[in-house]
């Protein structure tokens, strides 16, 4: 198996000499081809900053990122936006769909920004539109759908480029429970069907629990790796519960 | 330190201020510019009597002067209230500091002072160059001598102007403090930007508007450019504006709907780049502004049409003076007055003195010679009489037509004789003014006319039956329709009907209404003729003149000189006020278009972080922007011209000008630069301004 991402030792340092917050301090992991990998912390752990770099709207201070074989820290300008357009796709906590256009609309949009052939679009929003099961909604706008919906459209948008690596930051953070429950298996199907690789960024264990390989991050440095396995889900929910407990109360902090 | 956090605070917000400190400078500087004429150097150069037609105007600018800063003050309000808006939060955060109402208050009362004073003084900076060059614009108007160039500014404008902008300041900062009394700390902290519902509407009903909306407007173009001669009175003009008005609403209500619909159809252009993204915020936009839409459109259209065919006047006026004006003077006066007359408003009987109705049965030339004028100034003289015979009126002139006639032109009094002249005396007449020679059978006479209204109404009565019983004998119309001619100079088609009649019609004495004395003066440069012109009818001072007060005789003329002189005045009167208000409108709607996308920049932040959040480049979002940007100011725009083509087609038939498109031309190309240079000017801050809205971090 290949890998898709690549982060070799990367840093990311703010403020100046005198008055220095280390975000990230080192850390380094793989993320497979048709991987579903979730990357769990508190607030202020550095999550949200590792996911900024990766996704290369923030730069490291130092460290190499490599999405599928391609250093991403070298990359400049124009180029940039070009990767990030045609090799990565983004589903956001609070969906990030434009209200004035339509289902429909928000997913082709993504393809028209690559200048991808208009005739092939239609075809290409109805395919991942049946494979998401938002078929009956194309034509409704935003604010005509459900939270669930919304964030079924926003994933047909991120996926529909056929991207490297789909980037989740929260995703199931504005939903309820059930639609929650709902989302998560469609990443499910995502990743097990359509073998698309899934880096997604979470606090919440129960939604973690449908990864099959969670990193752990405290105070930029990596704090624990669990993987599923032959775990069954609830099994693997328990242990993320365990390593959640460990990282919450610190014992030095007790001691 | 209030006011620090004042200067801070503008000095930060500096672009946020661009089109509200563009749009004050502007209207200062028109302010100053069009209240500054009257010092201005080329107006102390022309003539005395174009002195008193500039007085006129002077007034009548200084009348609109009152208009217009009602206008810049309502636009001034309406700009402030968008900057107020914008910094509800950066408020908010004053008052949890703990600072009161009446703080912030001051805070903005100083940036408001400071605002005004600065846009004054770059105003009437801007306004004194400015006014230079609309010298030498009046200069060309009316031939003023402006060899010489001096700066001129003017004390009582600049003080004028100031006045007048502190009193909008003032109503400025009334409105801002009742605005911020209004606040509550809630809202104004939770002041995020919202997302307007999405309206839709539907497509084939905005389709229909659409198209209901194009024929309204093409028939309203119809009624005013083809149909024109069937408008008669003022009420049948309301119903093409009334049309233009309601056509214009309907098309922008329906505009973007439909051109939406059209190009959702088209594909390889709908899913292109980001244009799904750029329609789709126009159709909102447009959507959620039709009204000012359309009031903007119908400004520009008044800003466009009265901008060009005021320029245009002009010259149309010239050549048609020429044409009407071919010799030096016309004088003429009452003949054969009778003892006494009632005055039939005043109920007043009216004596002549022996003296005066012996005058009034001799020629012009007899009057000038008996009291003291000196012949030898005038040359290729011609004297004629013009009769009016009693029972030869209008309504018998009309024969069967009257009854029609009265009906539809009840204005006109039917009774009025006709003015008769001789044809050996008009060829006379024409022979000089070099205009077409008639001539008649015994039987026969001809009618002159070349007033628009009155030819077609006394073709209609030719054509039906043109026999006239006069001294027992029957005369018929040697033509069916009326000829062109005159015998009186004027500035344009102004002869309302003369009759020319076989030499041997038998006339009675008394039937002479008029003498009529053309000529030319005898002096070859135009120093020479304007000094004969002063002696002339010059008032008061001659001895012509105080010979013939003394006697109770009058005696009317009608000169080249006056003729041009007022005709000047008049288009130079239209084209300064046109170009007044043409200008405030244009920059009172470039500035509410540029503030309406600056609010929907702000509010709309969100829409452009996620086309940045799903790959857009800059430059990509940039594009989309600017385009977004650019149709929302071409669309009204685009209308009006083509509005205006038709109005100014519409204001040169109506004003009888034969204005070729050679002539128009120039006048077009002013007009555009002068809208291009202002609009093009608020869309690029407006575009500036938008582009920095969506930089900023949420």
């Amino acid at each position: 198996m290949s890998n898709v991402l690549e982060v070799r030792n990367i840093e990311k340092y703010y403020g100046n000499k005198s008055n220095l917050t280390k975000a990230i301090d080192g850390i380094s992991f793989n993320v497979g081809e048709g991987e579903f990998v979730g990357i769990m912390g508190a607030s202020g752990s550095g999550k949200t900053t590792l996911l900024n770099c990766i996704s290369t709207i923030d730069r490291v201070t130092a460290g190499k990122i490599i999405i599928n074989n391609q250093d991403i820290t070298k990359l400049k300008g124009n180029n940039l936006n070009k990767f990030r357009r045609e090799e990565l796709g983004f589903i956001f906590q609070d969906f990030n769909l434009l209200d004035t256009l339509t289902a429909y609309e928000n997913i082709a949009l993504a393809l028209t920004i690559q200048k991808v052939n208009p005739h092939e679009i239609d075809k290409k929003v109805k395919e991942v539109a049946e494979k998401l099961d938002i078929s009956g909604i194309l034509n409704k706008y935003p604010y005509q759908i459900s939270g669930g919906q919304k964030q079924r459209v926003a994933s047909a948008r991120a996926i529909i480029t056929n991207p490297k690596m789909v980037l989740a930051d929260e995703p199931t953070g504005a939903l309820d429970s059930k639609s929650a429950r709902q989302l998560l298996e469609t990443f499910e199907h995502l990743n097990k069907k359509l073998r698309a690789t899934i880096l997604m960024v979470t606090h919440d264990a129960f939604t973690a629990s449908y990864a099959e390989r969670i990193i752990f991050i405290k105070d930029g440095k990596i704090f624990n790796e669990l993987i599923k396995g032959e775990d069954t889900r609830k099994q693997f929910f328990e242990k993320i519960i365990e390593v959640q407990t460990l990282l919450g109360g610190d014992l030095n902090d007790v001691i | 330190m209030l006011f620090k956090l004042s200067i801070r605070n503008m000095k930060k917000s500096f672009k946020d201020y661009a089109i509200y400190f563009l749009t004050l400078v502007l209207g200062v500087a028109i302010f100053y510019m069009f209240n500054s004429l009257d010092s201005q150097q080329a107006m102390l150069e022309v003539s005395q009597s174009t002195r008193s037609m500039i007085q006129l105007m002077i007034q009548l600018i200084g009348m609109i002067s009152v208009f217009i800063a009602i206008v810049l003050g309502f636009l001034i309000v309406y700009a402030n209230n968008f900057l107020i808006n914008r910094r509800k939060r950066e408020f908010g955060i004053y008052m949890t500091l703990g600072m009161g109402r009446r703080q912030i208050s001051t805070i903005i009362l100083f940036e408001t002072i400071l605002v005004g004073i600065l846009s004054l003084v770059v105003g009437i900076f801007i306004g004194v160059f400015a006014s230079q060059f609309m010298s030498i614009l009046v200069a060309k108007l009316f031939e003023a001598d402006m060899s010489e160039f001096t700066f001129v500014f003017s004390k009582d404008a600049c003080i004028k102007t100031c006045i007048y902008f502190a009193v909008m300041y003032l109503a400025v900062i009334i409105f801002n403090t009742l605005t911020i009394s209004r606040y509550k700390l809630i809202n104004l902290l939770t002041a995020v930007r919202k997302n307007e519902k999405v309206r839709m509407k539907n497509p084939i009903l905005s389709i229909l508007v659409f198209i209901a909306s194009s024929v309204l407007l093409g028939y309203a173009y119809y009624l005013v450019t083809g149909g024109v001669y069937e408008l008669q009175t003022g009420d049948e003009l309301l119903k093409p504006i009334l049309m233009g008005i309601v056509g214009t609403i309907g098309i922008f209500w329906s505009l973007s709907g439909f051109i939406l619909r059209i190009i959702q159809t088209r594909k390889n252009i709908y899913l292109k780049g980001t244009n799904m993204f750029v329609l789709r915020q126009l159709n909102n936009k447009i959507n959620t502004n039709i009204a000012s839409m359309s009031i903007i459109c119908l400004m520009l259209f008044m800003t466009i049409s009265a901008l060009s065919s005021s320029l245009s006047i002009q010259s149309a006026l010239d050549s048609q003076l020429e044409e009407f004006t071919p010799v030096d003077v016309n004088l003429y006066k009452s003949a054969y007055l009778p003892e006494n007359y009632v005055n039939s408003y005043t109920k007043q009987t009216v004596y002549y003195t022996e003296e005066q109705r012996e005058d009034s049965r001799k020629p012009v030339s007899y009057t000038l010679e008996t009291n003291g004028y000196d012949m030898n100034t005038l040359k290729d003289i011609v004297e004629i009489p013009i009769y009016a015979i009693p029972e030869w009126t209008l309504k018998y002139s009309l024969g069967d037509y009257y009854e029609t006639a009265k009906i539809q032109f009840s204005m006109l009094t039917y009774d009025t004789p006709e003015s008769v002249i001789k044809i050996s005396d008009y060829n006379k007449i024409a022979s000089l003014y070099g205009i077409e020679q008639y001539s008649l059978n015994e039987d026969e006479y001809i009618v002159l006319c070349d007033f628009e209204q009155m030819v077609d109404i006394r073709n209609e009565a030719l054509k039906e039956n043109s026999n006239i019983q006069i001294n027992g004998k029957t005369y018929h119309s040697k033509y069916n329709e009326c000829k062109d001619g005159f015998v009186f100079m004027s500035t344009s088609e102004m002869n309302a009907g003369i009759i020319l009649v076989p030499d041997n019609f038998e006339f009675k004495d008394e039937w002479t209404e008029q003498y009529l004395l053309v000529a030319n003066y005898n002096a070859e440069t135009e120093e020479g003729k304007q000094e004969i012109e002063n002696t002339l009818i010059g008032s008061g001072d001659t001895e012509l003149f105080e010979n013939l007060q003394e006697k109770g005789i009058t005696l009317d003329g009608t000169s080249k000189i006056s003729l041009e002189e007022a005709s000047k005045g008049l288009s130079t009167i239209i084209i300064f006020i046109a170009i007044y208000l043409g200008i405030v409108f244009l920059i009172a709607s470039s500035a509410i278009l540029a503030l309406k996308q600056l609010t929907e920049s702000s509010d709309n932040k969100q829409r452009y972080t996620i086309l940045r959040k799903i790959g857009c480049d800059e430059k990509m979002i940039n594009k989309a922007l600017f385009r977004q940007i650019f149709i929302f100011f071409m669309m009204p725009l685009a209308l009006a011209i083509i509005h205006s083509i038709f109005g100014i087609k519409f204001i040169l038939s109506m004003l009888a000008a034969l204005a070729t498109p050679e002539e128009l031309l120039p006048s077009i190309i002013v007009t555009a630069i002068i809208i291009g240079a202002i609009y093009g000017v608020y869309f690029l801050a407006t575009y500036l301004g938008s582009r920095n809205i969506i930089k900023e971090e949420e």
